[in-house]
């Protein structure tokens, strides 16, 4: 698997691996991106430095809550009413350690999110509940999968249609929220080939829980194969019962919201289905992609899904794998 | 009933006195202050059950304890209750209770102002709660309501309006309350309470009412801008009809940061009064102690936006919030150290309301610390909106606030009924606080960096996380028994507690002058105040604090 690649070059934070089970859903601490890897080695920094501090009152809380406890016949102990060297040394230090923090968070910004001139690589625009993937070097359209080339950084132009969504794919680089009317650009980059998952992170709505992302990041080449393949129109139907479907399909008003062409923007109600077959999950993450699964999901997807905004179409068992032999594609 | 209840005591009745009328028509503040924390209790009761449904839906991946809509609602209802509906009513309760009796005056400046606030108060969180029964049920939009998912075409239900209208209500009663504890501590003291002798908690009750004086209105103006949004048609915040969505983020954190301050600068006052008694010497640094604290409200207005680092901002603003909020966690610091050199060279007295202290230091320590994290801006670009936020702010308002709030009950309780908590009962509730706390937000802490989104109903079965999540669960429960037995413990207490003496704590500030529970009128007589430690230096007329001037008394 590629994930097994993964696993090999990234681990510099040994020690905190053992807290971060398992790939490819590691986080924050197995960063495959410069972008990525600049934030975690502040968190480094700064989790050492509250880890000090921290030990620091709390052995002290310790030691005086042991050695000055009180004692029978302790008489009342003399006052003392502060130290005024003590405590203006109190304010100088804490400023000077936030100083230092400041100046490595604006170093760390930097390199974190570097300017964001140029033409995006990529357009994704954040849906109640799902992610709509625009590739402008083709005009593919896709959702909630999203495949980048590996080793250049990409430059993503987020957007939303609805309300406020956030892009987070912690292994590859900041999170950045999708605001409706804004257009927010970020980079992000993956430096060895491996899939990377992700998740809405900011509230919006009923299924705010399945609005996930998944990150395939591919080899240059291998990339530019799949892109090419992803703006094909779906497959034109092989069977009879395909034939059927691809009828139900503009019938039932699936096309009203559903695009199948693989290059076609609008309607984008729903997911551009067109490659729908080469996913791994339906319905933003909550079930894989199988046939069976897109049977169950077809038939009624508030149950798989609850308050999704797909529609139970009252479909029978026949139209559904009709629906099914069209939109699946494989034999 | 006992003699040392039967006088005027707070909690009796004398004969002339309706039963319920006594309470619902009292101007006095402190049956005021008792029914704020009362109802804030039977608050925190109901958003503690609401929690722990949460964590029930969440003990396991992808379960089905609640769907989707009831766990949103619930959530909303947890953040909206235990912000608005406990914690500001318990803390106002107290400041309502102590701070007339600590700075030696009959009542509140303003009596009738005062059972407005209250009353206010508690119909809007029945109000609130009632829209559990209106068409689409509670609010679904969160406790910080987001626009536009908070707009009409996203929350189509009558208890988003409950919300905002129930937050406006409440809001116009905490500017009130905080006028009238304003009013107060600056026209009432005693003779000889200057400022510089005002006990800290008084000196945080007074910080705190000029934050909610000028951080409550930009809420209440844009939960009117909301309202007229909903039921008007207006465009405020809906970028569709050219509003804009990160206007609300910045109106709503222009409250919601001082809010946070709000709710820990009280418990600052419960610490700092609380760690001086038990430690049997006066706080380290009074001066900087309260000077810390007056700065912190001031910069809690200009940090709002580091709620807001993955809006996108841009760097010079991500830059400029990120220094501010560094500043304030300086003179906040500050603070954490004069109270653990109070402790130096003392007498350390381990009575449940201290160790509930010593267990604040460290875990305010800790939440604070996390609270850097985020203000180290790029770290906030991974963590923010994770289960990490949620660990870190549950340091701050529950092993901070909530475990100041346990100290001060043990501590004050029996000047507020004449009678003592169990002391047993009490280090039961502490080390079982103590435990489930930490064991269900500590790993909350590594979800958020596993890539755990908050506010979600469930989650994929990634390898650790369901672990992880039911370590959380457990320890929430864990924590809900500690509750229950802290509630019983005050039940119990109330009718079978030992008697308490006017001043069984031996402690110097003036509401340990007068019986316990003190009669309607407060004080018979106030003892001369000409220092810090009034009572301190009655007892202790050799050594008395007026004779120094270091002290805060009236000779060097």
């Amino acid at each position: 698997m590629l994930a097994e690649e993964t696993s090999k070059d990234t681990l510099c934070y040994g020690g905190l691996r053992q807290l971060v089970p398992g790939r490819p859903e590691a986080g924050v601490f197995e960063p495959v991106s410069p972008l990525a890897r600049s934030i975690t080695d502040l968190f480094v920094v700064v989790m050492t430095l509250g880890a000090l501090v921290l030990a620091g009152v709390t052995g002290t809380v310790v030691f005086f809550g042991i050695r000055y406890r009180a004692r029978p016949g302790d008489d009342e102990p003399a006052p003392i009413y502060g130290n005024r060297r003590l405590e203006i040394a109190w304010f100088v230090i804490p400023a000077v350690i936030v100083a230092g923090l400041l100046g490595l968070s604006i170093v760390t910004a930097r390199a974190a999110d570097p300017p964001t001139t140029g033409t995006p690589d990529l357009v994704i625009i954040g849906h109640q509940w799902w992610w709509e993937v625009v590739y402008p070097q083709n005009g593919a359209v896709s959702a909630n999968e999203i495949h980048i080339p590996t080793g250049r950084p990409i430059l993503v132009q987020l957007e939303s249609i609805d309300v406020i969504h956030d892009f987070w794919v912690p292994q590859l680089g900041r999170k950045m929220d999708a605001i409706p009317g804004v257009a927010n650009r970020f980079w992000i980059q993956a430096d060895l080939p491996g899939v990377y998952l992700g998740a809405c992170a900011e509230y919006c709505g009923t299924q705010h829980a399945w609005m996930r992302i998944r990150v395939v990041a591919q080899p240059p080449a291998e990339f530019e194969a799949w892109l090419q393949q992803e703006a094909r129109p779906i497959a034109p139907p092989a069977t009879a019962l395909a034939r059927q479907g691809q009828a139900l399909f503009e019938s039932k008003t699936c096309a009203n919201c559903h695009a199948i062409d693989g290059r076609a923007q609008r309607p984008n109600v729903g997911p551009n289905l067109a490659q729908l077959a080469r996913r791994e999950t339906i319905g933003g993450g909550v079930i894989a992609n199988t046939p069976e699964n897109l049977a169950r999901w077809l038939a009624n997807p508030g149950s798989i899904k609850p308050g999704s905004l797909m529609p139970d179409l009252n479909l029978t068992q026949q139209e559904v794998a009709a629906l099914v032999a069209f939109l699946d594609g494989r034999p | 009933m006992t003699t040392a209840l039967a006088p005027h005591g707070d909690l009796a009745l004398t004969d002339r006195e309706h039963r319920l009328l006594a309470w619902i028509a009292t101007v006095d503040h402190k049956r005021i202050g008792l029914m704020y924390i009362g109802a804030g209790l039977l608050f925190f009761v109901v958003g503690g059950i609401e929690a722990l449904l949460l964590r029930l839906q969440l003990a396991q991946p992808q379960a089905n304890v609640l769907d989707p809509q009831s766990y949103n609602q619930l959530f909303t209802m947890h953040g909206t209750t235990m912000v608005f509906f406990f914690g500001m009513p318990v803390l106002f309760g107290m400041m309502n209770y102590l701070v007339p009796l600590q700075i030696g005056a009959r009542d509140m400046a303003f009596p009738r102002a005062n059972a407005f606030s209250f009353w206010i108060f508690l119909f809007s969180g029945i109000f609130l709660y009632a829209s559990f029964l209106a068409a689409g049920g509670a609010p679904a939009a969160g406790w910080f309501s987001y626009a536009p998912l908070s707009e009409k075409p996203f929350s189509l239900n009558a208890g988003q309006d409950f919300w905002t209208l129930s937050l406006l209500t409440a809001g116009i009663g905490s500017v009130a309350g905080a006028i009238n504890l304003i009013v107060t501590i600056l026209t009432l003291r005693a003779p000889g309470m200057t400022i510089g002798r005002l006990p800290l908690f008084s000196w945080m009750a007074l910080i705190t009412s000029f934050i909610v004086v000028f951080a409550l209105p930009p809420l209440n103006a844009a939960l009117i801008a909301l309202a007229v949004d909903r039921l008007y048609g207006g465009n405020f915040f809906t970028p569709a009809t050219g509003g804009s969505a990160v206007l609300w983020q910045h109106v709503f954190w222009a409250f919601g940061h001082p809010e946070v301050y709000i709710l820990v600068i009280p418990a600052f006052g419960f610490i700092s009064e609380v760690i001086q008694v038990f430690s049997r010497k006066p706080i380290f640094g009074y001066s900087f102690v309260a000077g810390a604290t007056v700065l912190v409200g001031f910069l809690s207005m200009s940090v709002w936006a580091h709620h807001m680092f993955a809006v996108g901002l841009g760097a010079p603003l991500d830059t400029v919030f990120a220094l501010t909020t560094m500043l304030i966690a300086i003179p906040t610091g500050v603070k954490v150290l004069n109270w653990t050199a109070t402790l130096a060279r003392g007498s350390i007295r381990f009575t449940v309301a201290m160790c509930f202290v010593l267990a604040f230091l460290a875990q305010f320590t800790f939440g604070g610390i996390t609270g850097i994290m985020f203000a180290t801006y790029p770290l906030d670009w991974q963590l923010t909106d994770s289960y990490f936020v949620v660990a870190h702010f549950h340091y701050v308002l529950i092993g901070g606030t909530v475990f100041a709030f346990f100290a001060a009950a043990y501590y004050w309780f029996p000047k507020m009924t004449g009678r003592l908590l169990s002391e047993r009962l009490g280090y039961l509730h502490f080390w079982l606080a103590v435990a489930g706390f930490n064991l269900t937000f500590f790993v909350q802490h590594f979800l958020g960096f596993m890539g755990m989104p908050r506010r979600v109903y469930t989650y994929p079965d990634l390898p650790g996380w369901g672990a992880l999540n039911s370590i959380s669960t457990l320890g929430g429960f864990l924590f809900g028994v500690a509750v229950l037995v802290f509630l019983w413990n005050v039940l119990y207490s109330l009718r079978r507690g030992a008697i308490a003496s006017d001043n069984p704590w031996n402690a110097w500030t003036l509401e340990w002058a007068t019986s316990s529970p003190p009669p309607e009128h407060n004080f018979d007589l106030v003892p001369p105040v000409r220092s810090r430690r009034p009572l301190w230096d009655l007892a202790h007329p050799e050594e008395a604090d007026y004779r120094s001037a270091e002290a805060g008394g009236e000779r060097g």
